[in-house]
């Protein structure tokens, strides 16, 4: 099944085009890595779908309907660097947030709400840290916070912006195992990448992205050194080992 | 002090301290959005609908008078936003332009409201810096009336506008109206200009928007006790500041409302328990002796670099 669908997408970011004739489907229970170099549009793409950054033309539908009738179904992790971390308020208080669409407009959360919220944080291993103010947070420990803010909204669809992006090795597995329980649980996610040597290992499809749709597919058939190549232009050396895993040396 | 006894001088002190507990709220919301500065702006930008709401009536009404101050402050505001949008100027010189143009626009029209016949009386130029003691009555209902609206408006939707400010992108992926939060957002500063106007005056006001949170933020790591300690600093500012200037003639509110929410900034500052200078003082000289233990090091002639945290 479709739960999302993207078509003819274009975007401008100031003066200039960032994304232009992107289009492609994602298939439900899919797991996919968006993939590119820096001022792809990866980001851009994300916002674009989710109606944060205007678009210039095309459309998005999600599970073969508008974004406003099914945006309880879909849950959004921004970039950790988005938001301002000196902000006074604690972990269970950002999670809780994840919460606000079900609370309901202008009513205040109640137990229920904080023990779900507690739930989530236990999960990504942050129980302990639930009264902790969000500036004495390591960066690692933040985004658990983001992650968990998504859990919560018990959404179908995730797109995911940078999750693993300066996190430390701990905070990378405990996403990646959440992300593929929310996979086994039959629920897409997408996810802003940038590492190109575990690309193979987290995603079971993957999008390569620069300013349009380079390629996409599953990652062992889409995911090879040419792709890779006209993706990120000249600015990587490609070498191929007798693994069959690329490696990739930055210029 | 006889004039604090009167009825009318304790219905101006209360419609103060609401004044206060409005600014506080609103304050703190301009502090996260870190527009602070926008407030400033705003109520300058207010000068010229005061005076010009006074050209078309003919005399002194304060509803109207205010009326004509919410329109040309919200003018300011969308000229700010035009400009930030389609020009390659910047935010705050954006605000600094607005500012001073509309405030210098004021001035000059209240030059000539003041020459006309009548118009010397108007007292017009008590909105420079505020004349709590002017008002009458129905002045104060208004007032209090108009600060009860923006204090509700920022309780009520309390969790609404803290993931506003904290988030606001997940906040709109939640379907949260963040345009609508905008425009209802720049409408309260504006009210909350418009209810200081008389009490403290065009340009103080904007002290009134920004000291409160600020010194709030010296006390705490809730939003929600940043918002009561904001609003109380506020409102006791407005209460203390009216009862200095009641006890001389004519002495303007303004000035001593902002002179007494500068001393609560300071002490703020000095004394704060999260971040101020003593407590960072005292944890730096802890952290110190927790590195050398020995209180004067033995010189073994090798010269040591104690590390500065």
């Amino acid at each position: 099944m479709v739960v999302l669908s993207v078509n003819d997408l274009s975007a401008s970011y100031r003066k200039n085009v960032v994304l232009h004739d992107v289009s492609f489907q994602i298939e439900s229970g899919t797991l996919t890595g968006i993939v590119g170099p820096n001022g792809a549009g990866k980001s851009t793409l994300l916002k674009s779908i989710l109606g944060l950054h205007p678009i210039l033309s095309g459309s998005v539908s999600f599970f073969g309907s508008s974004l406003e009738k099914v945006k309880k179904r879909i849950g959004y992790v921004p970039q950790r660097g988005s938001v301002d971390w000196d902000f006074p308020t604690n972990a269970l208080d950002v999670v809780t947030m994840g919460l606000y669409g079900q609370i309901g407009w202008l009513k205040w959360p109640t137990r229920l709400h904080r023990k779900k919220a507690m739930e989530a944080l236990e999960k990504m291993g942050m129980a302990d840290y639930a009264q902790r103010q969000i500036s004495q947070l390591s960066g690692g420990q933040q985004q658990r916070v983001f992650l968990a803010r998504a859990l919560v909204q018990e959404a179908d669809l995730y797109f995911m912006d940078e999750p693993l992006a300066g996190v430390d090795a701990a905070t990378e597995r405990a996403i990646m195992s959440t992300l593929q329980e929310l996979k086994a649980k039959g629920k897409t996610v997408m996810v802003v990448h940038h590492d190109l040597q575990t690309v193979q290992d987290y995603f079971d499809h993957v999008l390569l992205l620069n300013r349009t749709v380079i390629a996409h597919g599953k990652t062992d058939e889409v995911f090879t050194a040419e792709a890779i190549a006209k993706t990120y232009g000249g600015t990587l050396k490609l070498a191929k080992e007798g693994t069959g895993y690329v490696h990739i040396i930055k210029q | 002090m006889s004039i604090l006894l009167s009825s009318n001088a304790q219905w101006v002190l209360i419609s103060t301290m609401l004044l206060g507990i409005a600014a506080g709220l609103i304050g703190t919301l301009s502090y996260w959005k870190k527009q602070s500065l926008m407030s400033d702006a705003l109520a300058h930008a207010c000068l010229p609908g005061i005076v010009i709401a006074f050209f078309i009536l003919g005399e002194k009404n304060l509803p109207v008078l205010l009326i004509g101050a919410a329109i040309s402050g919200l003018i300011g505001a969308l000229c700010i936003q035009w400009i930030r949008a389609f020009t390659r100027i910047k935010d705050d010189t954006a605000m600094g332009m607005i500012l001073s143009v509309f405030f210098g626009l004021g001035i000059m029209l209240l030059t000539i409201a003041n020459r006309m016949p009548g118009g010397n009386q108007s007292g017009l130029g008590g909105f420079i810096f505020g004349q709590a003691a002017a008002m009458v009555k129905q002045d104060v209902y208004t007032m209090s009336i108009l600060a009860l609206v923006v204090i509700a408006a920022v309780i009520l939707p309390f969790k609404e506008w803290k993931l506003f400010l904290f988030d606001p992108d997940f906040a709109q992926g939640l379907g949260l109206p963040i345009k609508a939060l905008n425009g209802l957002y720049t409408v309260l500063v504006v009210m909350a200009v418009v209810v200081g106007i008389q009490a403290v005056g065009v340009i103080l006001i904007a002290a009134m928007l920004i000291i409160p949170a600020v010194s709030a933020r010296y006390w705490t790591h809730s939003f929600k006790w940043m918002m009561v300690l904001s609003a109380l600093f506020g409102g006791a500012a407005g209460a203390v500041g009216t009862i200095i200037s009641a006890l001389g003639e004519g002495w303007p509110t303004g000035p001593f409302i902002i002179v007494t929410v500068s001393a609560m900034f300071l002490f703020s500052l000095l004394f704060g328990l999260e971040k101020g200078l003593l407590v960072q003082y005292i944890q730096h000289r802890r952290q110190k002796r927790a590195v050398s233990p020995d209180p004067v090091p033995p010189d073994w002639g090798i010269s040591t670099k104690v590390r500065e945290g």
